[in-house]
């Protein structure tokens, strides 16, 4: 095939220079630019395969992913993935770490070469970034990818005569298969001079003013200064006194930067609408280009598109709860099996610390895997083979009425899995104002975590009867439950939008890709990508908070605990308990004079009205961890056997008596504190997460409040209406 | 310098808006100036050929065939600040 010739061999020089780099000032950091769906994530992959990092740029929330490519033998050069944009003139947070890194010679990481990807499908609107880039004087190869879909498509493209047009080189790929990547290795490992052609001159009555700020910045290049009065009061490096230099500037000469830019795209297209003119041959049958429109009858269909949608989600909780199981439980019963192996090396604190509290909080990072990695998988399919934009195309009118977008919708039907994940998904929302909305109702959709406390408490106070004849009153009040988390998530959005000024103008204007077959290697990378981060930022802080909560708990003040045991071995003695139950009234005994119990005591005024005694308060303090101690707590307060199954601890729980000998958890008590578990902020791993990607305490703290806030007014509210 | 955010601001004057589904029309130019700079760089330059190809459900977003090249997705509310020749 003749196609395969062009592909894998190293272009012609033409009018680039190129010379073979002998090792003396090889590029040693490449950055990767593309327009969004320019196949930049597979070029990615397809460099640096599982050599990648996720670190951040600074300042922003945005990831930086980094690898190294091994370009020859002797030549190892680290590769940066800059996020997908349009042009240079950033219109998002992401976008704008672009001209950070490239406005800046002094930027940690400024490369000194650059790949540029372009689809060669759609390359009139992929080479506007290109010209943009050329301009700046940066040394770049092109790649010109997906070239067999613009097969497909009838657009032929010669590929030497647009070489001679743009001034570098390019290379024809397919970075989807690899097809390619050899050749441009060849020519990334080699020392290339800048762009042999500019795309745009800025007019001369812009000269004295763009010969300043070269002069004062000491700038090597007229469309950098040009950036530089465009966006000055954007980018992160210069100081004030820059900025105010600047803004002086812009007013001394008029400068319409809006009008400017605007007419700066139109002569770039222009300009690039004739030099395409003698490089891409369109010989396209119409009926062709058709087969996404074709599917998209479908999947976008009044009826079906919704019905598919559902059967979609059906599927992705299918995953999270039935799926995630197993590897759940093994995980579950590995890290109990390695607390049992490090309890028999003897006894001690240093013992206790490292299997009750370190490898137990651990455990409860480890849990959270599979879970995390099926939703990734899942979304990184949707994403990839292009449904995502078509579930936001058809979520977006009805999501906007609450202050959400159509790409809030994964997000929130993540959270009822676990808001970890859910919050991690929000970066595929562009909007600020509408990703920090998503990230802080997210936690408010009940999670997997708040099951176990559920069931426990509906089947102590609801009868298992059927209404209607048909419908199970647990199951029923199970729903209203869930129904109740998703209501006040919406209705909290809606709030938050009333209340939030927009830092940025949101458009949904966007790209709507063509359906392709996902990648399994670029998903595989996904999953590799979201667990570690996972594991490493979020794990840190839930085992750090675990081990405390074990020191609170193991711990009390002075010798109170030495005595609590005493008092209650010699209680055990008296009533003649088996060793288990003496265990059990022991491990109560401590647990009440611990700090925890302390704490617990003294928390107590605070949620009496609520309904709570200090045992319930305990049980509070120790969900924050994570909810699914509460079970595990309630049956260590009541001193209920460590194997005691689920009934057992009902029966304990019913057996509770107040001052009146009267049962403890009436109807009232239960809803009260079933209504606080829904909405309080619980999670020390969600608020870890809110943290990390809102790059702050400011939100995480909200939403602690916030949502404990509501919490407690809602379960007093409950508990004062019910008694 | 011509100035591309003209606003000729006629009632007669049909916006992307209007399109019916199937339709092709001429883009004349762009009412909303800092929109516009996002429409441009997405191709919607003046002078280009958009066809509606779809439409969400509930009328909002819809998808534009622009140029032939791709397709775009908007919201009515953007779609109303692109004006057509007639």
């Amino acid at each position: 095939m003749a196609r395969a010739e062009v592909v894998d061999s190293v272009p012609q020089t033409g009018p680039v220079a190129v010379s073979v780099g002998t090792g003396a000032a090889r590029h040693t950091r490449i950055a990767l630019i593309g327009n969004p769906n320019s196949g930049k994530s597979s070029l990615f992959n397809q460099l640096t395969g599982l050599n990648q990092k996720v670190g951040n740029f600074p300042g922003v929330t945005v990831d930086r992913k980094t690898g190294a490519a091994q370009l020859t033998p002797q030549h190892r050069a680290e590769i940066i993935d800059l996020p997908g944009t349009y042009s240079l003139y950033p219109k998002s947070l992401d976008e704008k770490v672009i001209t950070d890194l490239l406005y800046d010679k002094g930027a940690d990481g400024y490369p000194d070469f650059v790949v540029v990807t372009a689809d060669a499908s759609n390359l009139k609107r992929n080479l506007l970034l290109f010209t943009q880039l050329a301009d700046l004087q940066l040394p770049m190869v092109l790649a010109l990818n997906m070239m067999d879909t613009a097969e497909q498509h009838g657009i032929h493209i010669d590929v030497e005569e647009l070489q001679r047009q743009l001034g570098v080189p390019i290379i024809p790929m397919n970075a989807r298969k690899g097809v390619g990547v050899t050749a441009l290795k060849i020519v990334m490992a080699q020392e290339l001079g800048p762009p042999a052609q500019t795309f745009y001159e800025p007019s001369d009555e812009l000269l004295p003013m763009i010969r300043q700020i070269r002069y004062y910045f000491n700038l090597h290049n007229d469309y950098l200064a040009l950036h530089y009065a465009h966006q000055g009061d954007r980018l992160r490096f210069l100081s004030a006194d820059d900025r105010a230099y600047l803004a002086e500037l812009r007013e001394q000469y008029q400068f319409d930067s809006i009008g400017l830019q605007a007419q700066e795209t139109i002569d770039r297209y222009a300009r690039i609408s004739e030099l395409l003119l003698d490089v891409v041959r369109v010989t396209r049958a119409e009926e062709n280009e058709s087969a996404s429109n074709r599917l998209d009858r479908v999947l976008t269909h009044k009826i079906w598109g919704y019905l598919i949608f559902l059967w979609v989600l059906f599927m992705l909780f299918q995953a999270i709860f039935a799926w995630a199981e197993y590897p759940m439980d093994l995980i579950d019963q590995g890290v109990a099996w390695l607390g049992a192996q490090v309890k028999l090396l003897g006894e001690g604190p240093l013992i206790d610390l490292l299997s009750d509290g370190i490898i137990a909080g651990l455990g409860g990072v480890l849990m959270f895997i599979p879970q995390i990695a099926l939703l990734f998988a899942f979304i990184a399919v949707l994403e990839e083979s292009g449904y995502m934009a078509r579930v936001t195309f058809l979520m977006d009118k009805i999501m906007r009425k609450f202050g959400l977008n159509g790409k809030s919708v994964v997000p929130l039907i993540s959270g009822m899995a676990c808001a970890v994940p859910a919050i991690m998904s929000t970066r595929t929302i562009e909007s600020w104002k509408d990703r920090i909305i998503t990230i802080f109702v997210v936690p408010l959709m009940s999670c997997s975590a708040r099951i176990p406390v559920y069931t426990v408490l509906v089947a102590l106070v609801v009868p298992d009867e059927k209404v209607l004849g048909i419908f199970n009153l647990q199951g029923v009040v199970l729903m209203g439950l869930y129904l109740l988390g998703f209501v006040s998530a919406v209705l909290s959005a809606w709030t938050l939008k009333t209340v939030l000024r927009a830092k940025e103008r949101s458009f949904f204007i966007m790209e709507f890709p063509v359906y392709r077959w996902p990648r399994w290697k670029n998903v595989g990378l996904t999953i590799v990508e979201k667990v570690k981060a996972f594991v490493f930022q979020a794990g840190k802080v839930i085992v750090a908070i675990s081990v405390l909560l074990w020191v609170l708990a193991s711990y009390g003040p002075g010798d109170a605990l030495d005595q609590a045991e005493q008092q209650a071995k010699t209680e055990a003695a008296r009533q003649q308990l088996t060793p288990e139950q003496t265990e059990n009234l022991v491990a109560s005994h401590k647990l009440e004079n611990s700090y925890a119990g302390v704490f617990g005591r003294s928390i107590e005024p605070v949620v009496r009205p609520l309904g709570f005694d200090w045992k319930v308060s305990i049980a509070l303090l120790t969900s924050f961890a994570a909810r699914e101690v509460f079970v595990g707590t309630m049956s260590t307060i009541y001193s209920v056997g460590q194997d005691a199954d689920m009934s057992t601890v009902q029966d304990k729980l019913r057996a509770e008596k107040d001052e009146n000998g009267q049962p403890f958890f009436t109807p009232a008590r239960a809803a009260s504190l079933l209504v606080f578990y829904v909405f309080a902020m619980q999670c020390v791993s969600t608020l870890a997460t809110t943290y990390r990607e809102t790059k702050g305490w400011t939100w995480p703290l909200l939403q602690l409040v916030y949502m404990s806030g509501l919490a407690y007014v809602l379960a007093l509210l409950t508990y004062q209406i019910l008694k | 310098m011509p100035t591309l955010v003209s606003t000729p601001a006629t009632k007669t004057q049909r916006s992307v808006k209007d399109l019916r589904l199937g339709e092709t029309g001429t883009i004349c130019c762009l009412k909303d100036p800092e929109m516009a700079l996002k429409l441009l760089e997405m191709g919607c330059i003046p002078g280009t050929r958009v066809k509606l190809s779809g439409r969400a459900p509930l009328g909002c977003p819809i998808t534009l065939n622009v140029d032939g090249e791709y397709t775009l997705s908007l919201r009515v509310s953007e779609a109303a600040t692109i004006m057509l020749k007639d």
